[in-house]
């Protein structure tokens, strides 16, 4: 096939496997299957492109025009590439794992839930792809819209009010912030193309280009950088997989990345380092990072303190970008697909706790580590990813944001990553200490029984296993790194 | 031979049919009748169209009067693009109009329900197809006094008040536009419109221009409801019956606006109308009053009906936001939100008498968890709403698109936020809707409520359909509102 072909198959079948799952409504496991069916063959795709993409070309499809200036169009770049591989691949496991939550747990209205999710992943693969600002936005939409029915599947009071929270800031910043941005970059630029380089150098004042900054950076609402991170605490009340896949890896990142992806091929890295006009964002980005890391130290909602921890990680990423220097680029990638496994481990072992005892507050899980020992070691390679240390994947994008912000002498990102590393281990490593060497409180012990499902279970060992093994064998995601930021 | 006499069978067609229909006592083949009619109408306008987008405008003498002693028909771009908008959706409508006729009008009115549908069509066909200042205003009025009493029909006894305020408003705004076109008829002796055109640069005495001006923008904000004129909309939107609001929230308003783009530009000119008066500033204003102040009021309806008739004046505040750019960019916005917002409205009404079908009222309480019983017309609303909002992949974004660069263009990059602002209200109005109908329990008036017949959910979904279709595929909506502003601002007097 030839590599338009599979981009377009790409972001088709999530779409197709949508409509499939919701025609399969009449039988569980036939629907389940066509849940991972998808899910496998999308993973075969994105592997395809993977192979032409390392091979150096760059499969696009042409351009749909709508109004001048305005196309539908997929590219595919190193970032975006990393990017939907991630995407796919975790989505098998936490299909898998959905699978054993949402029937471990009896929860109503399964096939919406299944259908809801593939769409929102076809929208992330959407973005992953974009070749140009509106076709990024048209599919950062879709996914908003796709994912609040996830947020609010419990449908009762709470759940509505979380997702209310999580439409309304969401919607929010990316109509009043986002859109004008990307008006405003149409208007100067006359082009909404991705282009290494940036297609804005020249064309604008330093003012004007650092109020187009911000409102891309406050517009990207999905990156949670302050004061814009109130949906994704909120956006908790949903079930475990979503927070999982949706909440720690594909929205999030699809924040994220969008941050990078407009600050490497709209902005530019060097336009922007030489001019000067994107160094508050460091500040921004760092405050962020510490102010989320102590908010999460505060709470006893495990996916609260997760949710938070998410906040701050995210932080990083854009901390990445906003040193600009192509080390910290290289950082900033690496970063979106370690946190996304590790932060994923995290979620699925808190979800498996709540399955296997109903638990979710962490006061409650003194020596919940003897009952669930799987669980809580995978948790604890999640944890310690998290930090970033060794041998673990979270080490690596710390590693290559420090040595960039090093090598340019800004000693203020290397002080807030290091503060936020003590923060990090402050938050993290009570519970494990809690979970491993307290004797078992009276809610464990009335309450834990053993392992949650098996289904469960193989999703955080796999995540896990992959959060140690992306930090022994880094080559594929540092190529795609290294190809970004143009080393 | 007949494709010569187009123009005049556009209007014929419709004026026989209402004939006909009242001569009927049966609602079933006055239905028919207008079904024929409607599905009539679009292949001539559609045609009417190609040939002016192939050849250059039509100018068609009534009776074989030549103008300026007859009445001349003329159709240009953007006469063509309405008349094509207003048959398409009257056809779209139709099929949907008889179960919910039978249902909401006693068996008595409902063939003088499509006589006065027909009248109406008729009149706003009428208005817009002619080229003759009094022959606008005979069809304004026939198209107004269809409406009061489409209106009247309503089963609700408010429907009553509605109809009687809408009938001394719109009267008002029908006498203004009389004096406005007879000050223009002593000033330069004619009542066509291209030749009042051709002499208003002719004439001294600048005041009964002026007062022209006033008195004819004033009568037409009356009737395409510009804040603060539009008191008598969500009323008389709330209480007509289904299918008259989505016709009229879909048609009557646009064509209003039509008639006031064909004054501003074709008759008085750019430069007299934006360059030496401060229409541009005042226009500005009201519109921007509208996208935040009926958007907010919209926000505290607790009926869904009237939240949409509120939605509606917001709307109409984007089109005038185009039409004060007065740049091409900022025109073409004005001029396919006219498109888009007619389509995206009359889905959402269509859906809302879908609603009120099956379970009898459109108060928002009463439709707690409604999106569970009837998922595909609750799932055409979120789409619909989604085009208000303007959501990219649905057509409402193409228009803010175009409304925002022409404010760009203009250097007012504060409207550009002011125009997101009032998105972001549409968002929250919407939400309301859609987190009631989804995410609520199933309330006890829902609870046996099913989907729509498919006479019902056709029409609506095929409205829905469009909204996202030409948020793709603007070629017939961007594309020949850009030729229509083209043409507009190419007069420049």
């Amino acid at each position: 096939m030839s590599g338009e072909a599979l981009v377009i198959l790409a972001v088709a079948l999530p779409f197709a496997g949508a409509v499939l799952i919701w025609l399969t409504d009449w039988n569980a496991n036939l629907r389940e299957a066509m849940t991972l069916a998808t899910a496998g063959a999308l993973i075969w795709v994105v592997l395809k492109v993977l192979d032409l993409v390392l091979t150096g070309a760059a499969p696009a499809t042409g351009a749909l025009e709508i109004v001048p200036g305005l196309s539908l169009a997929l590219a595919v770049e190193p970032l975006g590439m990393l990017f939907a591989c991630i995407a796919s691949a975790l989505w098998i496991v936490n299909s898998i794992y959905s699978i054993g939550y949402m029937r471990g747990n009896k929860e109503p209205r399964q096939t919406i839930f299944y259908v809801c999710f593939a769409l929102a992943i076809a929208s992330t693969i959407g973005i992953a792809f974009s070749a140009n600002l509106f076709t990024l936005f048209l599919f950062y939409e879709i996914l908003t819209l796709t994912t609040y029915p996830l947020v609010t599947h419990k449908a009762n009071p709470e759940a509505v009010a979380g997702g209310r929270t999580y439409l309304i800031m969401l919607l929010g910043t990316s109509t009043v912030l986002f859109l004008p941005a990307i008006v405003l970059t149409a208007f100067i630029a006359g082009t909404l193309d991705f282009t290494p380089g940036g297609i804005l150098e020249g064309k604008a004042d330093g003012p004007v280009i650092a109020v187009l900054l911000a409102l891309f950076m406050f517009g990207i609402g999905k990156a949670a950088l302050m004061p814009f991170h109130r949906w994704l605490p909120a956006a908790m009340v949903a079930p475990t997989p979503v927070s999982a896949l949706l909440h720690a890896v594909a929205v999030v990142k699809a924040g994220v990345f969008s941050v990078v992806k407009v600050i490497v091929y709209i902005f530019g890295v060097d336009a922007l380092a030489s001019s000067g006009n994107g160094d508050w964002l460091v500040w921004v980005a760092g405050f962020t990072i510490i102010a989320a890391s102590v908010v999460a130290l505060r709470q006893d909602n495990l996916k609260a303190r997760l949710a938070y921890s998410t906040v701050s990680q995210l932080a990083y990423v854009v901390l990445g970008v906003a040193i600009l220097t192509p080390l910290s680029v290289i950082g900033a990638a690496m970063h979106i697909a370690a946190h996304a496994v590790s932060k994923i481990t995290l979620f699925f072992a808190a979800g498996s706790i709540y399955t296997a005892t109903n638990l979710t507050e962490i006061s409650q899980l003194n020596g919940i580590g003897r009952r669930m020992p799987w669980t809580m070691a995978a948790f604890a390679i999640g944890a310690l990813s998290m930090i970033g240390l060794p041998p673990t994947a979270g080490f690596l994008g710390k590693w290559f944001m420090l040595s960039g912000a090093m090598e340019t002498g800004q000693w203020l990102p290397v002080a807030v990553i290091i503060t936020s590393t003590l923060l990090n281990a402050g938050y993290f490593l009570p519970i494990l200490v809690q979970a491993f060497f307290c004797e078992p409180g009276e809610e464990v012990k009335a309450h834990a029984k053993g392992e949650a499902p098996f289904p469960i279970l193989f999703a955080l060992t796999a995540t896990a296993a992959a959060t140690i093994a992306l930090f022994l064998f880094p080559q594929v995601p540092l190529a795609l790194s290294r190809m970004l930021a143009g080393l | 031979m007949i494709a010569a006499q187009l123009p005049a069978l556009q209007i014929v067609i419709p004026l026989l049919g209402a004939v006909l229909t009242a001569m009927m006592r049966r609602g079933s083949w006055a239905w028919a009748v207008a079904l024929a009619v409607s599905w009539t109408m679009p292949l001539i306008a559609g045609s009417l169209l190609m040939q002016v987008l192939s050849t250059g405008p039509i100018s068609y003498a009534l009776g074989g009067w030549n103008p300026p002693w007859g009445i001349e028909y003329r159709i240009d771009a953007l006469n063509g693009f309405v008349l094509v908008l207003v048959s398409l959706i009257g056809a779209v409508i139709m099929p949907y109009a008889r179960v919910s006729v039978e249902k909401e009008i006693a068996p008595k009115k409902q063939a003088w329900f499509y006589t006065m549908y027909l009248l109406c069509l008729c009149g706003l066909l009428g208005i817009t197809i002619t080229n003759d200042a009094f022959n606008a205003f005979v069809f304004l009025e026939v198209s107004s006094l269809s409406t009061y009493a489409l209106i009247a029909l309503g089963r609700d006894r408010r429907a009553l008040l509605a109809a009687y305020q809408y009938l001394i408003l719109g009267t008002i705004g029908a006498t203004l536009y009389v004096i406005g076109v007879g000050l223009l008829y002593t000033m330069t002796g004619t009542l066509n419109l291209s030749d009042i055109a051709g002499r208003l640069d002719g004439v001294e005495n600048i005041r009964p221009i002026l007062a022209a001006l006033a008195f004819l923008t004033v009568g037409i904000s009356l009737k395409l409801a510009l804040f603060p004129l539009h008191v008598w909309l969500p009323n008389a939107y709330a209480y007509a019956p289904s299918v008259a609001t989505a016709f009229l929230a879909a048609t009557a308003t646009k064509v209003a606006v039509y008639l006031l783009l064909r004054y501003y530009f074709s008759v008085f000119g750019v430069t007299f109308v934006f360059e030496t008066l401060p229409v541009s500033t005042i226009l500005l204003t009201l519109s921007l009053a509208a996208m935040f102040g009926a958007s907010i009021v919209a926000v505290f309806q607790d009926d869904v009906k009237r939240m949409l008739a509120y939605s509606s004046v917001a709307q109409i505040g984007y089109i005038t936001l185009g039409i004060a750019l007065a740049n091409q960019t900022g025109l073409t916005g004005g001029i396919v939100h006219l498109f888009n917002h007619a389509l995206m409205k009359g889905a959402l009404f269509l859906v809302i008498g879908a609603v009120f079908f099956r379970i009898g009222s459109v108060k928002l309480d009463d439709l707690a968890g409604l999106g569970r019983r009837m998922p595909i017309t609750m799932g055409a609303f979120v789409i619909a709403g989604l085009s208000i909002i303007g959501t990219p992949g649905t057509a409402g974004f193409i228009s803010k698109w175009y409304l925002a660069l022409g404010a760009l263009e203009q250097g007012s990059w504060w409207l550009v936020l002011l125009l997101v602002a009032s998105s972001f209200i549409s968002i929250v109005y919407i939400g309301r809707v859609v987190e009631v109908t989804w995410f609520r329990p199933v309330g006890k008036m829902v609870a046996g409520a099913r989907e729509p017949p498919t006479s019902m959910l056709i029409p609506s979904l095929i409205l829905v359909a469009a909204t996202i279709y030409f948020g793709f595929d603007t070629t017939m909506t961007a594309g020949v509102a850009e030729k229509a502003a083209e043409a507009l601002l190419g007069a420049n007097r």
